[in-house]
């Protein structure tokens, strides 16, 4: 009787593992189902950038995203520095087509929502993700942060918050941080005036991250997007 | 004969060279006034002066009654100048350079005032030609055409028969004379050729090396009559007091201890026979070389004659 | 004063070097334009290399009329000093060369009036250069590569900045950056004027000119701190680009920038006082050197 308590506590020791083991997967599972549920949309928002080298407007955007992982990010008007790992401003440029390992890395919080820490690991060794981690909300099965490492673009964060579209997994708003390179302008293209206020020097060791915020206003959600729209 | 110009103890100064050194002359309206002197005697700084392009480093120019230096536009309204060269716009038509000057001068041109000016150096013909295509002589008429457009009482003309043919020069001798018997101009004239003085000028002032040799009457400073003659006597301040009770009272003077007048040489004889009526014994009597010959010897320095000293006629 | 200024205008008009300037103008403008119609995104791609790693943005959207004005007027801008000083170098000098000089001061016309009248003719002349660089560089540019949001390439310091202006807020800019440069062209023309008083043929005058605002202009643009701290705020040719401290938007503390606003308007307004000052300081200087002068040519 003892060995068979011992043997059922380990047991539910083992199926407890398992089953929060299966438990990120399905939880991931449920994310992406979720995130699948839409073909295609258009948003309309605006995007406000914030990198050390670039002053620009708040920026009108349309955003058109169709399956599997198309995305464009436009300016409805004027000029836009779209940040070029802009495509993952949709999960299922993570979740989408690559095949990866999946590691439970516990709990946090976010804004006071306990979240589940999933790391994926491609499979693939050629695929541009090294990395990607994902804090995932349980009760709602939203991705509310993914960290994902890239050969080539860096370490890239996304951040969002959910409305009126949280049924779809579609963000109200997405903060997109991401790291730059310090911009200079080739020597000797431009005599500038030089007003006598020397720019913070603090600036150059600090922070060489960008972000980017779209505020999305309204989705337009599985009603067809035209295939022109991506070119 | 009302004076027009007054010019006192004019002297102008460049770095280390007195180009006008204390010359005093006077101008009356209707004078042709003649200005004479070499190539560098001063003749046209001080015309410059009267024309305030150049400024006094002394000495005082009173023209229409006033100092030129405190009212500039007083005197440069009625004055009407060609200074060496006539350069005008060679790029402009010698109406539109007509038209352009007579508007600085104050006026308002009308095409007719300006036509008129043309055909009075005859050139209307050529009213809309460049003036880059005008011989000298055409240019120089044009400039005394700009000098006269805004009707001056003075004309002040620098070496107008310069770079001229000899028909070039004759007709601006006639211009001249034109000027002053039919339009009733005061002009004043420079040129360093005495025969061209000579045949305008009714007064003239020579100088040489900035200061003035002798001013006055054209005829009587070029009669050969006229010689300065100096005297030294055994009692000059009674000499001279006797000489202005005499008939010998032209341009005498006391001066440096001697007695100088000017007389016809031929009466020499007389002069001296006069004087020793009263007593006096004569030391010497020295007749100086005419003022013609005197101006000769300077232009041609060959010759060497003494300086006459300064003539007042 | 206006007659004399209309015959000065009259003269300038009437001479073959005054179109000079505008010829060459235009050539300039057209080869630009020419050139960026052709292969614009090109220039782009080399003034931007950084940025495109992690930016894309529309290219053909960032050349536009307003982007190659500014481009032409950096470019531009440095020349025209030396067309400046070919019509205000010789306002004196060509007149003493010319012998006309002399000619017009026997008549009633002051020596200060005519060197103000030389100088608002200078002034005149600058700001028809300026209107016709607006008509061909702004206007033209507009007319042939539209006009979008405008793009401002700019290095501050060490480092390096886009900035970048809805085109709803851009024309209020060209309109001071071009009073500007009337200003800062001025100061070249007093400049020229002055030298125009002490000479008697115009190229010393205009060789003079150009030969001290490009001594000044690299003096200006040493960049080391010794001459940037004891020469370069003396100099005016520091302040000839102020015009585009204009185009300088100032942005909220994360890089949103604020429409209708300026970084910095007390540096570009000190400047403009600091160039008013030369042309003042020039002016007198010729004027009083023109009023003591001996007119001998």
């Amino acid at each position: 009787m003892k060995k068979n308590l011992l043997l059922t506590a380990f047991f539910a020791m083992l199926l407890s593992f398992v089953s929060q083991a299966q438990d990120i997967n399905i939880l991931l599972q449920k994310a992406k189902a979720k995130i699948e549920t839409v073909k295609d949309y258009q948003a309309q928002g605006r995007m406000k950038t914030n990198v050390a080298f670039l002053k620009v407007p708040v920026a009108t955007v349309s955003v058109f995203y169709k399956k599997p992982n198309r995305l464009k990010v436009k300016s409805e008007k004027g000029i836009s520095f779209i940040p070029k790992g802009a495509v993952s401003i949709n999960m299922s440029g993570i979740l989408g087509n690559i095949n990866f390992t999946v590691l439970d890395a516990g709990t946090d919080k976010i804004n006071g929502t306990v979240v589940r820490i999933a790391k994926l690991l491609p499979t693939d060794d050629n695929s541009d993700i090294v990395l990607s981690t994902l804090y995932i909300d349980e009760a709602s099965s939203l991705i509310l942060k993914a960290k994902t490492t890239t050969r080539e673009n860096g370490t890239y964060e996304l951040e969002m918050t959910y409305g009126k579209y949280a049924a779809y997994s579609l963000p109200d708003k997405i903060i997109f941080s991401f790291n730059t390179k310090d911009y200079k302008l080739p020597k000797g293209v431009t005599f500038d005036f030089d007003d006598g206020v020397a720019p913070p020097a603090a600036d150059k060791s600090k922070n060489k991250k960008g972000r980017a915020e779209i505020t999305f206003s309204s989705y337009v959600i599985n009603k067809g997007v035209a295939d022109a729209l991506f070119n | 004969m009302s004076l027009m110009l007054e010019v006192a103890h004019l002297s102008k100064q460049f770095k280390d060279t007195l180009a006008v050194n204390d010359l005093s002359f006077t101008v009356n309206e209707g004078d042709v006034y003649g200005f004479l002197g070499q190539n560098g005697a001063g003749k046209s700084t001080t015309l410059r002066m009267l024309l305030t392009l150049i400024h006094p480093t002394s000495g005082e120019i009173h023209l229409f009654g006033k100092n030129i230096l405190d009212h500039p536009n007083h005197a440069l309204e009625q004055t009407g100048a060609v200074i060496e060269r006539p350069d005008l716009y060679k790029y402009l038509s010698a109406y539109d350079n007509l038209y352009i000057f007579a508007k600085m001068s104050g006026i308002k041109p009308t095409q007719e005032l300006i036509m008129k000016n043309l055909q009075l150096v005859g050139l209307s013909e050529r009213a809309q030609s460049k003036v880059k295509t005008f011989s000298q002589g055409m240019k120089q008429r044009l400039g005394i055409a700009v000098a006269l457009v805004h009707n001056p009482r003075l004309v002040i003309l620098d070496e107008p028969t310069n770079g001229l043919d000899p028909q070039g020069i004759a007709d601006m001798r006639q211009l001249i004379l034109h000027l002053s018997r039919d339009l009733g101009k005061t002009v004043i004239v420079s040129s360093h050729l005495l025969n061209e003085i000579e045949q305008i000028a009714n007064r003239m002032i020579i100088i040489h090396k900035g200061s003035k040799i002798a001013e006055g009457n054209v005829a009587e400073l070029l009669d050969p009559g006229n010689t300065l003659v100096e005297l030294d006597t055994t009692d000059n301040p009674r000499a001279f007091s006797f000489l202005q009770q005499s008939s010998f009272t032209h341009g005498l003077e006391q001066k440096d201890g001697l007695i100088r007048l000017h007389m016809d040489r031929q009466e020499i004889p007389r002069l001296v026979e006069t004087i020793t009526t009263d007593g006096q014994g004569i030391l010497s009597v020295r007749p100086r070389h005419s003022l013609e010959d005197y101006f000769l010897s300077l232009t041609n320095p060959d010759t060497h004659v003494e300086s006459p000293a300064n003539r007042i006629v | 004063m206006w007659n004399l200024l209309q015959i000065e205008l009259y003269k300038i008009s009437r001479r073959s070097r005054t179109y000079i300037a505008f010829a060459a103008i235009t050539a300039i403008v057209l080869i630009f334009q020419l050139a960026f119609k052709a292969d614009g995104t090109a220039y782009l791609d080399f003034m931007s290399q950084d940025v495109m790693d992690t930016f894309q943005f529309d290219k053909s959207k960032a050349i536009n009329g307003y982007f190659m004005c500014y481009i032409i007027l950096n470019t531009l801008l440095v020349q025209v000093p030396i067309l400046i000083a070919l019509v205000a170098g010789d306002a004196i000098s060509g007149e003493a060369n010319m012998g006309t000089l002399r000619l017009i001061l026997t008549k009633p016309v002051s020596r200060t009036q005519l060197i103000l009248v030389k100088f608002f003719a200078s002034v005149i002349f600058t700001i028809m250069l300026l209107l016709w660089m607006a008509v061909t560089a702004l206007f033209f540019s507009m007319l042939i590569f539209g006009v979008d949001d405008m793009l401002i390439f700019r290095s501050k310091g060490d480092v390096s900045q886009i900035l970048q202006i809805t085109k709803d807020d851009v024309l209020w800019r060209y309109l001071c950056a071009f009073l500007y440069a009337t200003v800062a062209l001025t100061v070249i023309a007093s400049l020229a004027l002055l030298l125009s008083v002490f000479a008697e043929n115009s190229i010393g005058p205009i060789i003079a000119t150009v030969c001290i605002v490009i001594v000044c202009t690299i003096i200006s643009n040493i960049n080391v701190p010794i001459v940037d701290k004891y020469a370069k705020p003396y100099l005016f040719t520091s302040y000839l680009v102020g015009w585009k401290g204009f185009f300088y938007i100032a942005s909220t503390e994360d890089g949103e920038t604020i429409k209708g606003s300026m970084e910095n308007w007390p540096a570009v307004r000190n400047s403009l006082l600091t160039l008013l000052g030369y042309i003042a300081v020039f002016l007198s200087a010729a004027i009083i050197s023109f009023r003591k002068k001996d007119i001998l040519s």
